[in-house]
């Protein structure tokens, strides 16, 4: 069973592919499969040149310990950019999240991957998150009704309200 | 106080719906264990010993009567009707049913209470200054910047799964009250140049790895601490240390990198945010301000008050100068001896809200020290008002004193401790019941935790003592000289640690190397400057066999 991809405020089919290493692959010489191909930061680093050269749409895959500041001159060429988390309670992506979509201008899909699950949809959304692959064997049609609205608003600027609730008051 | 507007009570409403549905989620095997306990956490519910533990937020120790009255009727009717004032501005209840849990939550929003972030690996509760706004010693009332952060820390999307939990502290005083030197950050008001703003102190905390916070910033004018806070929470989101637990804390990554690497990061990262959206305007700051306007004070002139001894003592122990002239700040002890420190029935609740109606504007405010403090009595009314303190059990004279214990609810309730510290406390009361000898003794912090977590802030108690446990039995390690305040340090440990049964004697032993060294009107604290720890490890340990001796009197056994 496969993560399941929420999107555009729907339940939908994952078009990419995330290259994974296997045990002795490296990322210097691993085969880069063709198709739409999520790439790990070091195969990025490691295969710039080739990668752009027949990948037309490009993804990358952040860790939470992979720094935005060292992609931050390629961000234009990634379709998608997935943020991984092991552990839901790792909250280093959001920051992730945070510093492409505030500071790098980011504008292409971020997309939760990992231990994805209903009761941090709100906080994703909040930090610039736009697709989010739901852990496998929980409810998406739950998460889509109620997952993204526990809260009607928040008080702190945001990726997706960039300014907080006391400047908004009227 | 505070009042909440449109914003601060659909938010609150809402936690109150998404936790029942959290709940209900958990109890139908859709939410596992493992992902269902920190949403409890973050909603204060621990499980514990004998039930779950469930903590309430008392945000910068503010409360009015009606608040108050609730958690008398929660404690009522969801536990065994009292509750516990923990160090920082919470109340816990030791006996709730986790099923119960939004039902007590839909009660506390209705009287805009919650109990949001009060545990978990997030941003706690803002603690302050029990005299905030009253203390004749503040520089400015640290209230409406403590709520303007309790905005900023709830719910906020960046920092809700930190390494491990984070607290702030605010201070406003020329003394601090807020122990913001052992804090993850200490905010400490001052005005320069006309101009008002903080010194910032970052990674500090007691626990396991005690550590007295350092400075990041000596002045950040007001309008920017919640664009500098974020630029702290950032760095330490993204490289505090997230595979030890025990290393997890911000005061681990400032050791770890040096405090002015660690400051330039920080500065680096503020470069982005200063004077951004999250700057905060006048006009938020004057919106949130008029809710802390002082009350409508009668002018009153001196007053005589009644000469007899018991009432003095209270007096000069459980009373405060106040900055309205007529006026005192009044502390309820809630330790009572025999009672554990920091408890308070039902029925308390009830007197001390029926107090605040009648004497104190109908607020009050909890300390650090847990006990509750009413801050705008007339002095004409203390007579009358001590008589009926007195009648609920609330009017010990032992503020500052070393029956005033600082106790967290140890091995009797937690689960983390190792051993217990309530009967230590009480065991520690009752050998020092005689008021004159308790008053001939003077100022004393004594702090007693039952775990190194320090719940009880034993490492700046004057007299610090701390649960362990050796070999499955309870043990009780004794530090010295530890304090609070602007002057903040660590006690140190006098020696190897004590049985439950030695401690009332070990601390009269403390007691009369003290009384036999004080000069003139010194304070303990003050001898024990003088004369070290060495007089007080002599007397305590004289003629017991430690170290190689005992190992010696053990084999011969």
């Amino acid at each position: 069973m496969m993560a399941q991809l929420i999107k555009n405020h729907t339940a939908q089919a994952d078009s990419w592919l995330t290259l994974e290493l296997a045990e002795g692959q490296s990322p210097e010489t691993v085969s880069l499969p063709a198709g739409d191909v999520i790439f790990p930061l070091a195969v990025w680093q490691a295969r710039k040149a080739e990668i752009i050269s027949c990948h037309k749409r490009i993804g990358l895959l952040l860790q939470p310990d992979e720094r935005v500041e060292d992609i931050a001159g390629d961000l234009d060429y990634f379709i998608v950019i997935a943020v991984n988390f092991p552990k839901f309670v790792d909250g280093r992506g959001y920051s992730t999240a945070s510093l492409l979509r505030q500071r790098y201008h980011y504008q292409g899909e971020l997309r939760a991957v990992g231990d994805v699950l209903h009761d941090q949809l709100f906080f994703m959304q909040r930090v610039g998150f736009d697709s989010y692959a739901l852990k496998e064997g929980k409810d998406a049609v739950y998460a889509l009704t109620a997952g993204f609205s526990p809260f009607s608003d928040g008080y702190q600027a945001s990726t997706s309200q960039p300014q907080p609730h006391f400047r908004r008051r009227a | 106080m505070y009042k909440y507007d449109a914003i601060d009570r659909q938010l609150v409403n809402e936690r109150v719906a998404q936790f029942r549905d959290q709940v209900r989620r958990w109890q139908a095997g859709e939410l596992t264990n493992d992902e269902f306990r920190p949403l409890r956490l973050q909603n204060g519910l621990y499980i514990q010993r004998h039930a779950p533990m469930f903590r309430i937020a008392v945000p910068y120790g503010m409360m009015n009567s009606t608040q108050l009255r609730t958690l008398a009727s929660v404690a009522r009717k969801y536990d065994r009707g009292y509750g516990h004032f923990t160090t920082r501005h919470n109340l816990q209840l030791n006996w709730p049913k986790i099923e119960d849990v939004p039902a007590i939550l839909a009660e506390l929003a209705e009287v805009e209470m919650h109990a949001i972030q009060t545990s978990g690996n997030c941003l706690r509760n803002i603690t302050t200054d029990q005299f905030a706004g009253v203390a004749a010693d503040e520089i400015i009332d640290p209230r409406p910047l403590a709520e303007i952060l309790r905005q900023w820390t709830t719910f906020h999307p960046e920092f809700a799964f930190l390494p491990r939990k984070f607290k702030i502290a605010i201070s406003g005083t020329r003394e601090d009250r807020a122990v913001t030197w052992f804090h993850d950050i200490g905010l400490h008001l001052k005005q320069e140049g006309g101009e008002t703003g903080f010194t910032v102190i970052v990674g500090g905390g007691l626990g396991r790895t005690p550590i007295r916070g350092q400075v990041v910033r000596e002045f950040l004018p007001w309008q920017h601490i919640l664009s500098y806070c974020e630029a702290i929470l950032r760095v330490y989101n993204r490289f505090g240390r997230r595979d030890n637990a025990y290393k997890a804390r911000i005061k681990i990554l400032v050791q770890a990198l040096g405090v002015e690497e660690f400051t330039r990061l920080v500065e680096a990262e503020w470069e982005h945010g200063k004077d951004g959206p999250a700057t905060i305007t006048q006009a938020e700051f004057d919106r949130v301000a008029a809710h802390f306007t002082a009350p409508a004070y009668d002018t009153v002139g001196a007053v005589d008050l009644p000469q007899d001894k018991a009432f003095q003592r209270w007096l000069e122990r459980n009373t405060h100068a106040h900055k309205v002239p007529g006026y005192a700040a009044v502390t309820l002890s809630l330790k009572q001896h025999g009672v554990p420190p920091g408890d308070i029935t039902s029925d308390q609740m009830e007197a001390v809200a029926d107090l605040a109606d009648r004497y104190s504007f109908g607020e009050l405010r909890i300390s650090h020290e847990q006990n509750i403090i009413l801050a705008d009595v007339k002095q004409s009314d203390l007579h009358e008002m001590w008589q009926k303190a007195k009648a609920a059990g609330l009017a010990t004279p032992n503020i500052g004193l070393l029956t005033g214990i600082i106790c967290c609810p140890g091995g009797d309730f937690c689960d983390l401790a190792n051993a217990k510290s309530i009967p230590i406390a009480n065991a520690i009361q009752a050998r020092f019941d005689d008021l004159d000898y308790l008053f001939d003794i003077g100022e004393l912090d004594l702090n007693i935790s039952g775990c190194m977590n320090a719940c009880g802030h034993h490492h700046v108690g004057h007299i610090g003592v701390l649960g362990v446990d050796k070999n499955d039995a309870e043990f009780y390690q004794v530090t010295l000289g530890g304090r609070q305040g602007n002057d903040a340090k660590l006690g140190k440990v006098i020696g190897p640690s004590f049985s439950a049964g030695e401690m009332p004697d070990v601390i009269a032993k403390i007691i009369d190397v003290y009384i036999e060294n004080r000069q003139d009107d010194e304070r303990f604290l003050d001898t024990f400057d003088r004369i070290g720890i060495d007089p007080f490890k002599n007397r305590v340990y004289e003629g017991r066999a430690h170290g190689k001796a005992k190992v010696a009197q053990q084999e011969a056994a």
